[in-house]
């Protein structure tokens, strides 16, 4: 398969459940081994982006097709072999231990069951194999979400709040494990809150909000988009900035913050590094987060215009 | 099929692991004993009765413990699994939702069918053994036609408790709907019927009446194993369907339309649940 297999389109998609419009208009396109960063608040309709796409809901309106097939008929059930899904809030079947759930997965799945051991290895839960689910944390029981939806090798990964509840090298762990994945082809859609740290792992961002798109794109063309500046953190108590940046910089005892537009980063850069005085000196790009607060800012305040 | 073998496999282990096979069991044999040996206590008897009387008082205490058990076992197991997310994850797996509902009803049904052998046949067991006289041979065909009763009102009541499950949006509320479900069978509609009777002063329409009867599986199972013992002296609301003389053929069919009925009912509820 080339690089330009497109595994998931979404054409004007909606979804309407009574009167609450979930999924308004949705256009997406997804390429094999892109990795997409889905994110929303709570009711941003970023759930049920992931059900239509799973096929677990059918579009009020537009077109749905996943591996070029409509995800809710049934002649697709077989490409669900394909696709690994883990789900926000994952609980398990208490009574049952890690392997027994995993195994039970991967009979429904048609997957050999001498892969689970392996599977649990990779996610950390070796030596808890046989312990019973019940007796399990909340990161481990995500693990086991993990380890479920990776059952089979799938081709598309669906992961609803993957991180929420791991430690720092869990996540840390776990997202070298969708790097790799991405390696061998697989195409990944990551749908959380805001995370920090998650930028480097994804391709593509996609900001949603009240079943609406608010904005798409790499963290390159998003930082284009909003216009956020770059912030020059400057420590120094002698310090004396040039007169053209000194108005546009907020001074304290110890330094100075200096916001400016993006494109003139490299040139204030290079001048700021020879300024006498200087100690030290932080520059702080628009991170993700930065950027998602600001869509959705400039979206509620469309809202209240209106 | 492999996935509804999964499924059906999944849900039988289940029942070992959490010991409601054996509970069952134990419940089972304990009431078929304990009915075959002091059944006659009353009359100031104890040992062995008649195989007919001892059958006959099974079948009455039966109709009442089978559909409860049948209910508890299985009310769960569409809402059971939404309420913990699960459904929606199979879901998203190759597996339909018939699929899914005929591996449960495979697994709670061979849940219920392997209890009520084991627990039933114990009994049965006993009584050749023990009992001077009551023969292997005469043993057979009578607890062949209790048992097989028994363990279609299990299935009948299992498919119920799916109707239940898959219309219910919370498990608690599945758990009431079925408590009430039982009591309306079990007690309800009896006294119903028996107080059309006694409010006509049995006038009514003689031919139409007995097959009011055919409208509850519990009634169709306690006529089943009446109807063997055709000697036995009907009393109450049962010595109506005298009259329409309902051959056993004709009662396991009902039995299984009863089966086939809130499983269809069942499945319609479960492909319009949204998730």
């Amino acid at each position: 398969m080339s690089d330009t297999t497109t595994i998931v389109e979404l054409q004007k998609a909606e979804k309407q459940y009574q009167n609450v419009t979930a999924v308004h208009q949705l256009d997406l396109t997804l390429r094999q081994g892109e990795v997409l960063g889905l994110f929303g608040h709570n009711g941003a309709g970023k759930t049920t982006t992931i059900k239509l796409i799973l096929g677990l809901v059918s579009a009020t309106s537009g077109q749905v097709q996943v591996f070029g097939e409509d995800p809710t008929q049934s002649e697709a059930r077989n490409l669900r072999r394909k696709v690994g899904f883990l789900q926000e809030n994952v609980s398990f079947y208490d009574q049952l231990t890690g392997l027994e759930v995993l195994q039970y997965f991967a009979r429904l799945k048609n997957v050999p069951k001498n892969s689970c051991l392996g599977l649990l290895q990779q996610v950390g839960l070796y030596d808890a194999a046989k312990r019973r689910v019940k007796t399990y944390s909340k990161g481990m029981r995500q693990r086991l979400g993990l380890a479920q939806a990776l059952l089979g090798e799938p081709k598309l990964l669906l992961l609803d709040e993957p991180t929420v509840g791991l430690d720092p090298i869990a996540t840390q762990d776990f997202y070298s494990r969708i790097d790799q994945l991405k390696q061998q082809g697989c195409t990944v859609i990551l749908c959380s809150h805001v995370l920090p740290g998650v930028e480097k792992y994804i391709d593509r961002a996609l900001i949603m909000g009240q079943g609406k798109l608010l904005a798409e794109g790499s963290i390159h063309d998003l930082r284009q988009q909003a216009h956020l500046p770059a912030t020059f953190h400057l420590q120094g108590n002698t310090l004396k900035l040039p007169e053209h940046l000194a108005s546009k910089a907020i001074t304290d005892p110890q330094g100075a913050r200096l916001d400016v537009e993006l494109r003139d980063k490299m040139n204030t850069l290079q001048e700021l590094a020879n300024l006498p005085g200087l100690e030290n000196m932080d520059i702080h790009l628009p991170s993700l987060e930065d950027l998602y607060t600001h869509f959705i800012d400039s979206h509620n305040n469309q809202e209240a215009a209106q | 099929m492999n996935a509804i073998l999964a499924v059906a496999n999944k849900e039988f282990h289940d029942g070992m692991r959490n010991r409601w096979i054996l509970s069952i069991c134990i419940i089972f044999a304990i009431l078929a004993i304990g009915l075959a040996y002091f059944g006659a206590a009353a009359a100031g008897k104890v040992g062995f009765t008649s195989l007919s009387s001892t059958i006959v008082s099974l079948a009455s205490l039966a109709v009442f413990i089978i559909p409860l058990i049948a209910l508890m076992l299985a009310y769960d197991g569409v809402v059971g699994e939404d309420e913990n997310g699960t459904l929606l994850l199979l879901m998203t797996y190759p597996l339909s939702r018939w699929q899914l509902l005929l591996g449960k009803m495979i697994g709670h049904g061979a849940v219920m069918a392997f209890s009520t052998v084991v627990g039933f046949g114990s009994s049965a067991i006993m009584i050749g053994l023990f009992s001077d006289s009551t023969s292997w041979g005469e043993l057979l065909a009578p607890y062949a036609v209790f048992i097989l009763s028994a363990v279609l009102l299990g299935w009948i009541f299992i498919a119920i408790a799916y109707v239940i499950s898959t219309a219910a949006s919370e498990k608690s509320k599945a758990a009431g709907i079925a408590l009430v479900t039982w009591f309306v069978f079990v007690l309800v509609f009896d006294l119903g019927l028996l107080g059309m009777l006694v409010s006509t002063q049995g006038n009514v329409n003689e031919t139409l009446f007995p097959y009011l009867l055919l409208l509850n599986p519990t009634d169709i199972f306690r006529l089943v194993n009446i109807t063997y013992f055709a000697e036995q002296n009907l009393t109450g609301l049962l010595a109506i369907a005298q009259q329409a003389q309902f051959s056993i053929t004709t009662l396991f069919a009902g039995l299984l339309v009863w089966l086939a009925l809130p499983l269809a009912l069942a499945l319609t509820l479960f492909n319009r649940r949204g998730l």
